[in-house]
């Protein structure tokens, strides 16, 4: 009953991100709804996550979110249980399962890749053309002397 | 009229462009000086007409000339002038007209400041830029015309996106384009270097500055409309890695990239190859920009495929552009050589760490925007990549810039030994892990990010200071001398640590405001008071009155609210949630009473049934660091641009031609 007295107090006035009446008492699960919500997408909006969306949609998955969490589940399982109701897309962070691991390799393996590259391309200039010897003692003195008068 | 003169300038535009693109490249190639002549005065009209064009957009929306179908659909009669004006590139048309009227822009400034470059090179970057600029006014002409006429016009205009009514946005889209379409100039100058198979010194000479400027323009661009969203959208959020944000910042990351490895160039004639391609690179991160934004392609593939025609030209240019000059490279990069060796442990190599690192990154966060696309048109699968990813697989990066950078920044050319360079920095080092442990002690509990992000941020400043000190051999010497050093130094070099130090203000930023931004959502009625607790202060917020307001096209609730510190009132706010009746949309005006150590930020919300209203209030520290650091950085490249040998240069070159004309002929 009291759930859908704040479903309808917030119906009656337009939509604006986390409202007042949306958060949990306590405050250690309301925290733990901000978190979940900031790595779930608004399903109709761009780029935006449920908690700084005004769309009535994003709203009715926070209230989902603490929903579950009150009902006792971990913030695992209410992920898991938005996901199987809305699918993958719904995750900001993507799953790193799958065709995904190429994603999430794709940062490492490019840079071995440009690390490779660099070692490889250094080489072949130093084979190309081979370093001077150092300077004797005599000669840092000397140089040091004009450098530095 | 004017909207149809503007229109004939443009296609005037055009033809011209056919013509620069096609002469004095058949000039070049068979050294027929006079059709290499025709370069400059078709640059110079062709930059004119686009002006006129542009001009007559921007008459209509002044003068709210509702027969023309972009005014009507951006426009409205009651709207203020500053966004009457700057509806003029609100717009897809629009703002398609003012990236031409750029790309011209540069050309003719190569054209009119070119006076000492090869002929033969540039007739040929005029050629290659005129045949980016072919392709742009054809796309505005066949796909986007903004001078499409209505047959019978309305009485008023639909309005322009409420939110967009910012001052903040109005200059935001201006400087950005600077910045992207000017890494054209870069592009065109790699191009022609390709063909003319030449690269030296002198080359990069010319294509830094350009780089650099470019740079400049989009550093301010990115950072006003960071900040822009910071005040603008409600809650604070300053970035979103949204792809229309990581359309500008990949081009950014290169063109930064690219800044490093043209100074191999210029002072050790090393990294040509690399440099080219860094060229192609950034100019072609632009023009994917340009397409993730005007296509709509990464929102929505469904969108993308109902109405494709300006997708697919876009993806045309991109296509060509990309494309050709990538195949140009493979065929004749391999002649640039290379004169310079250098020492793994070198400032050279140093370059080369900077630039993977920055490449490497920037490829990251093209890998991230375009994901979602790959992933469903290949595997079938519907995902989004947001924020948690680019901030797990990008910082990383940037952490190890900024440990390397001070470092790298120390290193002699050639070769250098580690050790030696870094002792100097042993203090700094020191001094900023011992900072980072001690906000690290002083926090209860809390993220590391704020520890972390403030011993990187001081290890930077710190170092730029060093480099500095070093150079002008600051405690070492008589203060009377270190300060004669320090006047004669280059001004490339204080650009430099400037720029470096302008990183270390933003990392700073951004590292506060994530650890220890707090957040207050209540309901508070007119009369009540809450505390706010801050990181360094308690705040009470007072609310004292709500009222409505009269905007020029808005009716407004504005809040007044009194912050109190210690009992003493610190400031008043008043936030609004205005109403556009035009567009009949909301906004929220949050107010910000901003400071350097932290902003309040209050907005205001719905009334509540019960009498009270929706309240957010934050305490956001060391937010303006971002972007202070991001005005840094881009006066560390103002600095870097004004030095004296890009003046003397450029003077020395006449100089000498003088004194060869009056030498008798050998």
């Amino acid at each position: 009953m009291k759930k859908l007295l704040i479903i309808a107090m917030l119906l009656a006035s337009p939509l604006w991100a986390v409202e007042p009446g949306e958060m949990l008492p306590d405050a250690a699960q309301e925290a733990r709804a901000r978190e979940i919500s900031k790595g779930l997408r608004c399903l109709v909006c761009r780029n935006e996550n449920i908690d700084d969306s005004n769309a009535g949609l994003a709203r009715d998955l926070r209230l989902l979110v603490r929903e579950r969490i009150t009902e006792g589940d971990s913030n695992e399982a209410v992920v898991a249980f938005v996901v199987a109701r809305y699918g993958e897309y719904v995750l900001l962070n993507p799953k790193t399962t799958g065709t995904n691991m190429l994603l999430w390799a794709a940062g490492p393996l490019m840079l071995l890749g440009g690390g490779v590259l660099a070692v490889l391309g250094f080489s072949r200039r130093r084979r190309a053309v081979a370093a001077p010897a150092d300077l004797t003692d005599e000669e840092s003195v000397r140089l040091a002397k004009i450098l530095d008068p | 009229m004017n909207a149809e003169l503007g229109h004939f300038a443009l296609i005037l535009g055009f033809a011209v462009a056919i013509v620069q693109m096609i002469v004095p490249m058949v000039g070049a190639q068979k050294g027929w000086q006079s059709w290499m002549d025709i370069a400059v005065p078709a640059a110079i009209s062709q930059f004119v007409m686009t002006l006129l064009a542009f001009g007559a957009l921007m008459w209509a929306f002044i003068v709210s000339d509702f027969s023309l179908q972009v005014v009507v659909a951006n426009s409205h009669s009651a709207k203020p002038m500053l966004y009457k004006i700057s509806g003029t590139w609100g717009n897809h048309e629009g703002s398609m007209l003012l990236w031409v009227l750029i790309l011209t822009l540069f050309g003719a400034m190569v054209a009119v400041f070119g006076r000492n470059l090869p002929p033969s090179l540039k007739a040929r970057v005029l050629s290659v830029q005129s045949a980016i600029a072919v392709a742009f006014f054809a796309f505005l002409l066949f796909t986007s015309n903004p001078f499409v006429r209505l047959a019978i016009p309305p009485l008023d205009g639909q309005g322009l996106n409420p939110l967009l009514q910012d001052p903040g946005l109005a200059f935001h889209p201006p400087f950005l384009y600077l910045g992207y379409v000017g890494l054209s100039m870069s592009f065109s100058f790699a191009v022609a270097a390709l063909i003319e198979g030449r690269v030296d010194a002198a080359w990069a000479r010319w294509v830094r500055p350009w780089t650099l400027a470019a740079w400049i323009f989009l550093t301010i661009g990115i950072a006003l409309g960071s900040w822009w969203a910071y005040y603008e959208l409600g809650w604070g959020g300053w970035w979103f890695w949204d792809p229309v944000e990581n359309a500008s910042f990949m081009p950014w990351l290169i063109a930064a990239a690219l800044l490093h490895s043209a100074i191999v160039v210029e002072k050790r004639e090393s990294l040509k190859s690399w440099t080219i391609l860094l060229a192609i690179l950034a100019f072609s991160f632009s023009l994917i920009g340009t397409f993730i934004v005007r296509s709509g392609v990464i929102t929505s593939v469904h969108a993308f495929a109902n109405d494709p025609t300006r997708g697919v030209f876009i993806l045309a240019i991109l296509g060509v552009a990309i494309g050709g000059s990538l195949t140009l490279y493979a065929a004749r990069g391999s002649i640039l050589s290379s004169k310079g060796v250098f020492s793994i442990v070198s400032r050279e190599s140093g370059l080369v760490l900077n630039n993977v690192l920055l490449v490497v990154s920037a490829l990251v966060v093209f890998v991230g925007t375009v994901w979602p696309l790959i992933s469903e048109l290949a595997f079938d699968r519907k995902l989004s990549v947001g924020a948690p990813f680019f901030d797990t697989a990008f910082t990383p990066f940037m952490v190890v810039i900024a440990i390397v950078l001070p470092m790298g920044a120390l290193l002699p050319w050639k070769r250098a030994q580690l050790g030696k360079t870094v002792k100097p920095l042993f203090g700094a080092m020191v001094l900023s892990i011992a900072l980072g442990l001690l906000v690290w002690v002083l926090q209860t509990g809390g993220r590391m990010m704020a520890p972390i992000g403030l011993a990187l941020a001081a290890w930077l400043v710190l170092g730029a200071i060093m480099d500095v000190a070093l150079r002008i051999r600051a405690g070492k010497i008589p203060i009377g001398d270190s300060w004669r050093r320090f006047r004669n130094l280059p001004r490339a070099d204080l650009g430099k640590a400037t720029a470096h130090a302008g990183l270390g203000l933003t990392i700073f930023g951004i590292a506060a405001i994530t650890a220890w931004e707090v957040e207050d959502i209540r309901v508070a009625r007119v009369g009540e008071s809450f505390d706010l607790k801050g990181a360094l202060t308690t705040y009470q917020i007072r609310f004292d009155d709500v009222n409505t307001v009269q905007g020029p096209n808005y009716r407004a609730t504005r809040g007044e609210f009194t912050i109190l510190a210690d009992g003493k009132a610190v400031a008043h706010l008043a936030p609004e949630k205005r109403f556009y009746p035009v567009s009949g949309m909301p906004t929220t005006e949050a107010a910000i009473d901003i400071g350097v150590t932290r902003d309040v930020y209050v907005v205001i919300g719905d009334p509540q049934q019960d009498g009270g209203w929706a309240v957010r209030s934050y305490v956001k520290p060391f937010a303006n660091w971002i972007w202070a650091g991001a005005v840094v950085m881009a006066l560390g490249g103002l600095l870097s641009l004004t030095d004296r040998r890009y003046r003397v240069a450029a003077g020395a070159r006449r100089k000498a031609r003088k004194l060869a004309a009056v030498a008798p002929a050998e």
